[in-house]
């Protein structure tokens, strides 16, 4: 595997796009092809050149190149933008769109990152060693179709509006979240190892929300059913398990109507 | 102004009769001339190349309130889509729900000089002319709704043709409309009680009158008034298993009747998307193609013409001012779903569908829309359209005619449907080996479509006189064999001319053109009781003023081109 290191230089005066920084757009290229690879900055197109020092060369695939972006890059939107292959690290924090649209690969971010990350993620890894904003793994503006596979693992906390009209794979936050979990959600797993506070599971139709911690508020549209001895991402306890979302349509499977999921641990 | 001479091309014209002859054509001052009128003319090679008059497309909806909520409503549908301004291009972007710049620069881009939005609520006809105003290139026309109008449901009911025909005529000219469009005749109306017609004798509640009433009553109003186009219509039970009985049902309505028009349209009536009425069965499980039996009925009756409604597999946006379908659709697929009433006159719906070839029913309906242009005897009466976007955006129209030109192409997508053998089982589409010809292609687009419309004199033909609106395409039908140079051809003309101007070259737009718009201004007796029923009504019921209601020319409409016609003999 080869190995491209992006050194910022200077902050962008402007928040750039970046969503041609991707192992695909990188594999077969030397340092100086990419570093004139373009990115935009408000509605003027540069190189990326313009921004970092670019040292080593792309793999001969995607999934041959890693790339390594050394420092803090908060003003730099959509890193890792629909790659299918190969690994980003981001050793600091980053700007929204992290990953979006993401189908295969690897991203780790050392900081934090901001809002929409994983948005319409449909395979891959992505792991925020910091914090998460709004809409994590959630669907675009009016789509439908959110996080269909793949994973996302926060180690801090998240916003608000995580995994948003989710139809498959599994978001983990290690710390708390904010309003609004699964809104609409038809599939997948959202694991949530400290604290929620309300409008978790509205309006989903199907899928399963763990929360370690608390919920202030629970949404009427759930009910109770029984306890549960769970296993959930390696820590095995006995979690209150409510059926839900009442007011949403379900759909049946050999006879048994499916209802989305909420497991609280006692 | 410039004089082209377009050289050596393969001309398809079907209004002349040319079938791929070496034809030279001449344009000076904005119109298609005789060679020798030519003094100082660029000389335009279009040796190996296809050359037909611009297209004229019949049915589509590209501009209104409704359109313009679809783009509101999917932002998701302009994600990736967008294209910067360059030249005298602006920036232009979505798919299934184009921005108006899009529109005009994809049609010129297909070769296609003439659009017909089909279906315009009066209440909101400046909304819609301000749209079609932004939409540069294309010469655009809009057809108001009109079968489910209160003052049309009320003089019907009681016979009264010549007060619907003076409405008519009052109704054209405020909101500058070109054609009498009907929209689930009466079933709309029900739908404000949660209702529906389900077929064309099915009572409207209140009014007291049926489907086949106010068709029929409304064909008769359009050809007293002598209209340029024909009644334009979408009938009830649209896209249900078994409805294609309600479709010949409304045919029949229409047997023995003869337009009375002085513009050369052969034909009663237009029914539009018949690919959307076309269904056999009674569930989506053993829902089946009836195209055969729609289109034995067609070929045997000279007094109507039809328009496609093409599924293209693609995902798009549905529209339709027929409210309980619409209704009908998100409770079958659960996506976003809008809806809106427009007060006495009609209502409409939206919801986004995935036409997906891994589904059995989708594959049946893309069958179905090949199989009535393939079964066709007479493609002067038969349109291509996708009903944009309803079966799928017009900018397919280059692929549904591979479909259409190539069997290969045909089987290659049925090989690639999921459910392929089944869809095969239900439809007839294996069992058609015809492959249509350019010519043909040139009367579904071009010639037909402008002779139904009423406008034959203007446009579809490349005789001298008519307007200089020429595509040229980079397909040589003597020498291509491979169907994707239809699509790649068609889909990116090398020429296109509008009213004698250059505005595209080599795919790339040249020229914003000088687009106008259309509508028939038709003179009727002075009628005291409808214009006083018109101010009652503004009186009581509307929201706005009359005076508020008026599209005037002058502000709202760019280049408008008055159709005038006399019925008050």
């Amino acid at each position: 595997m080869e190995t491209v290191t992006l050194t910022p230089r200077a902050q962008p005066e402007l928040y750039i796009d970046a969503e041609n920084v991707t192992p695909d757009a990188f594999a077969g290229k030397s340092a100086a092809e990419i570093e004139a690879i373009h990115v935009h900055e408000g509605n003027q197109t540069q190189m990326l050149g313009d921004y970092f020092t670019v040292s080593g060369k792309g793999g001969a695939t995607a999934a041959e190149t890693r790339i390594v972006i050394n420092g803090d890059v908060v003003r730099v939107k959509y890193l890792g933008m629909r790659m299918t292959a190969g690994e980003i690290e981001i050793k600091g924090s980053a700007d929204m769109y992290v990953g979006a649209w993401m189908e295969g690969g690897k991203i780790h971010v050392t900081g934090s990152v901001d809002a929409f990350a994983g948005t319409g993620m449909k395979g891959g890894d992505l792991i925020i060693d910091g914090n998460a904003g709004n809409y994590l793994g959630a669907a675009y503006r009016g789509d439908w179709r959110g996080m269909q596979s793949g994973t996302i693992r926060v180690k801090g906390n998240a916003g608000s509006d995580i995994g948003t009209f989710m139809n498959g794979g599994t978001i983990i936050i290690e710390g708390d979240v904010d309003v609004h979990v699964g809104t609409h959600a038809e599939g997948g797993t959202i694991i949530v190892k400290g604290n929620g506070k309300s409008k978790i599971g509205g309006q989903m139709v199907k899928g399963d929300i763990y929360v370690f911690g608390t919920i202030d508020v629970m949404m009427p549209g759930y009910i109770y059913r029984k306890d549960v001895d769970l296993e959930v991402d390696g820590t095995k306890a006995t979690f209150a398990h409510y059926e839900g979302d009442m007011g949403e349509r379900h759909g049946k499977r050999k006879g048994q109507v499916i209802y989305g999921n909420i497991y609280q641990k006692y | 102004m410039a004089e082209y001479l377009i050289k050596n091309g393969f001309v398809f014209d079907p209004v002349l009769g040319i079938n791929g002859d070496k034809t030279d054509i001449a344009i000076k001052d904005g119109k298609i001339v005789e060679s020798t009128a030519l003094s100082s003319a660029t000389v335009i090679d279009a040796a190996g190349k296809t050359v037909m008059a611009g297209g004229v497309d019949v049915h589509a909806h590209v501009a209104g309130p409704k359109v313009n909520a679809g783009r509101n409503f999917r932002p998701e549908d302009k994600l990736f889509t967008y294209e910067s301004g360059k030249g005298v291009r602006r920036m232009a972007g979505g798919f299934s729900v184009p921005t108006t710049f899009k529109t005009g620069y994809s049609y010129a881009r297909m070769g296609y000089t003439t659009v017909m939005e089909a279906a315009m609520p009066p209440l909101y006809a400046r909304h819609t002319h301000e749209e079609m105003r932004d939409t540069p290139i294309i010469d655009e026309g809009a057809y108001p709704v009109f079968g489910n109008n209160w003052f049309v449901l009320e003089y019907l009911k009681n016979n009264e043709v010549e007060n619907t025909a003076a409405y008519i005529s009052w109704l054209l000219r405020t909101t500058k409309g070109y054609a009498v469009k009907i929209v689930n005749p009466g079933g709309t109306e029900a739908w404000g009680w949660g209702l529906n017609c389900n077929s064309v004798h099915d009572p409207v509640p209140y009014f007291d009158i049926t489907p086949a009433q106010i068709m029929k009553g409304l064909m008769e109003a359009n050809e007293y008034l002598k209209l340029p186009h024909s009644i334009h219509i979408h009938t009830n039970n649209l896209g249900n298993p078994g409805n294609y009985e309600t479709t010949l049902d409304t045919f029949k309505l229409f047997e023995g009747e003869k337009p009375k028009d002085e513009f050369g349209r052969q034909q009663v009536m237009h029914h539009t998307h018949v690919q959307f009425h076309s269904y056999g069965g009674d569930n989506w499980g053993n829902m089946e193609s009836k195209a055969d039996t729609i289109m034995d009925y067609v070929n045997a009756h000279d007094n109507l013409t039809i328009d496609i409604g093409q599924v293209t597999l693609d995902e798009t946006t549905t529209m339709t001012a027929d409210g309980p379908f619409e209704h009908h659709l998100t409770e079958l697929n659960h996506l976003k779903w809008t809806n809106r009433d427009v007060e006495l006159e009609t209502c409409a719906g939206i919801v986004p569908y995935v036409y997906s070839p891994n589904i059995k029913v989708c594959g049946i309906q893309w069958a179905i829309g090949l199989e009535l242009a393939l079964l066709a005897k007479d493609h002067m009466r038969v349109h291509l359209t996708t009903d944009h976007p309803n079966a799928g955006p017009f900018t397919r129209y280059p692929r549904v005619m591979k479909w259409l030109m190539s069997q290969k192409a045909r089987e290659a997508q049925l090989d690639a449907m999921k459910w392929g053998d089944k869809v095969r089982g239900q439809s007839l589409i294996s069992g058609i080996d015809r492959e249509l010809s350019l010519y043909e292609i040139a009367m579904m687009t071009r010639a037909g479509t402008a002779k139904c419309l009423g406008l034959a004199h203007m446009y579809g033909s490349l005789k001298p006189g008519l307007e200089g609106d020429v595509a040229v395409y980079d397909y040589n039908p003597e020498t291509a064999d491979d169907p994707e140079q239809i699509e790649r051809a068609f889909g990116n003309a090398a020429y296109l001319f509008k009213a004698g101007e250059m505005v595209v070259k080599d795919g790339e737009i040249l020229s914003n053109g000088r687009k106008r718009t259309l509508w028939v201004d038709v003179k009727v007796k002075e009628n005291p009781q409808v214009m006083r029923d018109v101010t009652e009504k503004f009186l009581k019921y509307y929201t706005v003023t009359q005076a508020n209601y008026e599209v005037h020319e002058e502000g709202y409409i760019r280049n408008p081109y008055r159709i005038e016609v006399d019925a008050t003999q």
